[in-house]
């Protein structure tokens, strides 16, 4: 039966399709999951590495380092994104208890001294010119390293808080209803994982940039000079680079098998729920969910880190840098194409 | 107390007066609307069916768009009235992209803005200004909770239907037919 609707409304921003989230919160979303993944992956470390093989492992030294540079970063998206700016302070002044963005702006706050501790445990490590001038990170690193249970507890830390920003960053989508797309609880596992995997990735990343120079890529001598003035020549311990590798693959695997789900889910549901997943399957997000998130940001890397893992190629920075091309398009994708899906917007006449 | 609007599908003509009215009322800025007319036709000649409505935000007893609000901007006042604080509102949008009606927008100074139904007035013993206007009385506005009150009578003796039911929000604008 033929359905013509026509409306007068034209709200901007509303109509003809709603478009309220530009580019900041996609941004946000991506650099909050890839800050949850250093998190956990550095937690996991502190609790599990000796503190002497910890010392030139990058995702112990640099890793949560460039966690407080990114999350800082991801939070002045979120503030851009803000339309009533200067009252962002009533976000501290309550707890909603069912609004998952009262939930993620103070676990933001836990964040914050949970990765700071972990950046000091290791910052004379990382950043050892810093250290030689303020003596005092040297002692607050030496106060924590000469007491094993305030370590675990740093890494625990870590750990609970990282899965909790991983989680939150699925769950604030998924907790609006009215967006087919968004209306599904996988949202926070896919993000979670896709935050670990790209977590994996840059650490990765950082380490191949570190290689000797018959090994390193030549486009990456910049940044590779950039990165030993910073730590003083001192480069990371290259010996992790195949754990990284074999962590960022599971991470992968299980990030496909989220999204096989989430698509799983949405086909045999609801109309509304096809029309959603139809979007990024068939529809005008198809080309760089298929190309960019599923070609080249899960199963390309996946690939060549298998290829790596068996000595058949060197490690090269394109795994990382397709893994974070794929997650920060996944959030794109998933922000502007949720937005899109709605439920149907005609009544049912009698 | 639970406040309603019950619209007559067989008497709106959506000429408007509705939608004028409020922006009058309410100061809504140009460009933007707090009510609308939508007019949805099915089938085709020679048996199309028409259905002229005056749509706004709901009101809806399970509001999501006050659920995700993180500072508790959006509340649900007395008579079960939605209302945004403004002074509240960090104009995170959250509750915009919550509205399974698309009811609510970022009013240019910045905060979430909606249909009040117009409880300024209503406290004052009035009537919304939407319904005041009708030319053709097809708005009416009251409390449920009341058998006696005309909103329930009309919702007991005439076939009526409520949008997106399915969203699971519970809306509180009715459209008989």
């Amino acid at each position: 039966m033929p359905i013509e609707l026509t409306t007068t409304r034209h709200n901007p921003g509303i109509d003809p399709t709603l478009h309220v989230w530009g580019w900041e919160i996609p941004v946000y979303l991506f650099l909050g999951g890839l800050v949850a993944g250093l998190m956990i992956i550095a937690g996991v470390r502190l609790v599990l590495v000796q503190p002497r093989e910890r010392q030139a492992m990058v995702c112990c030294t640099i890793g949560p380092l460039v966690g407080l540079t990114l999350l800082s970063l991801g939070m002045l998206a979120l503030f851009l994104d803000l339309s009533h700016k200067l009252y962002v302070w009533r976000l501290y002044l309550t707890f909603q208890i069912t609004s998952p963005m009262s939930w993620g702006s103070w676990i933001l706050l836990l964040v914050y001294p949970a990765l700071l501790a972990n950046a000091l445990t290791h910052l004379p490590e990382a950043i050892p010119s810093v250290a030689r001038r303020f003596h005092a990170f040297v002692a607050i690193s030496d106060f924590i390293l000469a007491r094993p249970r305030v370590v675990i507890g740093i890494g625990l830390a870590n750990i609970v808080v990282g899965v909790a920003l991983g989680l939150y960053t699925g769950i604030l989508l998924s907790a609006l209803p009215a967006r087919p797309l968004w209306n599904t609880a996988i949202l926070g596992p896919l993000f979670l994982f896709s935050g670990l995997s790209t977590a994996a990735a840059l650490l990765h990343g950082i380490l191949v940039l570190s290689f000797k120079d018959g090994e390193r890529p030549a486009f990456a001598d910049f940044l590779l000079s950039s990165l030993a003035r910073w730590s003083e020549g001192r480069a990371p311990d290259t010996r992790i680079a195949p754990l990284l590798t074999q962590a960022d693959n599971s991470f992968l695997t299980v990030e496909l098998g989220l999204l096989i789900l989430f698509l799983l889910g949405m086909v045999s549901s609801t109309a509304a729920s096809q029309q959603a997943a139809a979007l990024l399957l068939t529809g005008p997000y198809a080309a760089p969910f298929w190309v960019l998130v599923i070609g080249s940001g899960i199963l390309a890397p996946l690939t060549l880190q298998y290829l790596e893992l068996q000595n058949r190629i060197r490690h090269t920075l394109a795994p990382a840098v397709l893994v974070l091309v794929g997650g920060l398009t996944l959030r794109f994708i998933l922000v502007f194409a949720g937005q899109e899906s709605h439920w149907a917007r005609v009544a049912s006449l009698p | 107390m639970r406040y309603v609007m019950v619209i007559d599908t067989r008497r709106c003509v959506g000429c408007m007066d509705c939608v004028v009215a409020c922006k009058t009322e309410n100061n809504v800025p140009e460009g933007y609307n707090r009510d609308w007319i939508t007019e949805e036709v099915r089938g085709a000649y020679p048996q199309p069916r028409l259905e002229i409505r005056s749509e706004r935000c709901n009101h809806c007893a399970r509001p999501p768009c006050v659920s995700c609000c993180p500072t508790g901007a959006s509340r649900v006042h007395r008579g079960g009235v939605v209302l945004v604080a403004h002074r509240q509102c960090i104009g995170c949008k959250a509750c915009l992209a919550a509205c399974p009606y698309d009811a609510r927008f970022t009013h240019p100074d910045g905060y979430a803005d909606k249909c009040t139904f117009c409880h300024h007035r209503v406290d004052q013993g009035q009537l919304p200004a939407c319904v005041s206007v009708c030319p053709t009385h097809c708005m009416h506005f009251g409390d449920l909770d009341n058998p006696e009150s005309e909103v329930s009578r009309l919702l007991r003796s005439r076939a009526h239907h409520a949008l997106l039911p399915e969203a699971g929000c519970q809306p509180h604008v009715f459209y008989l037919t």
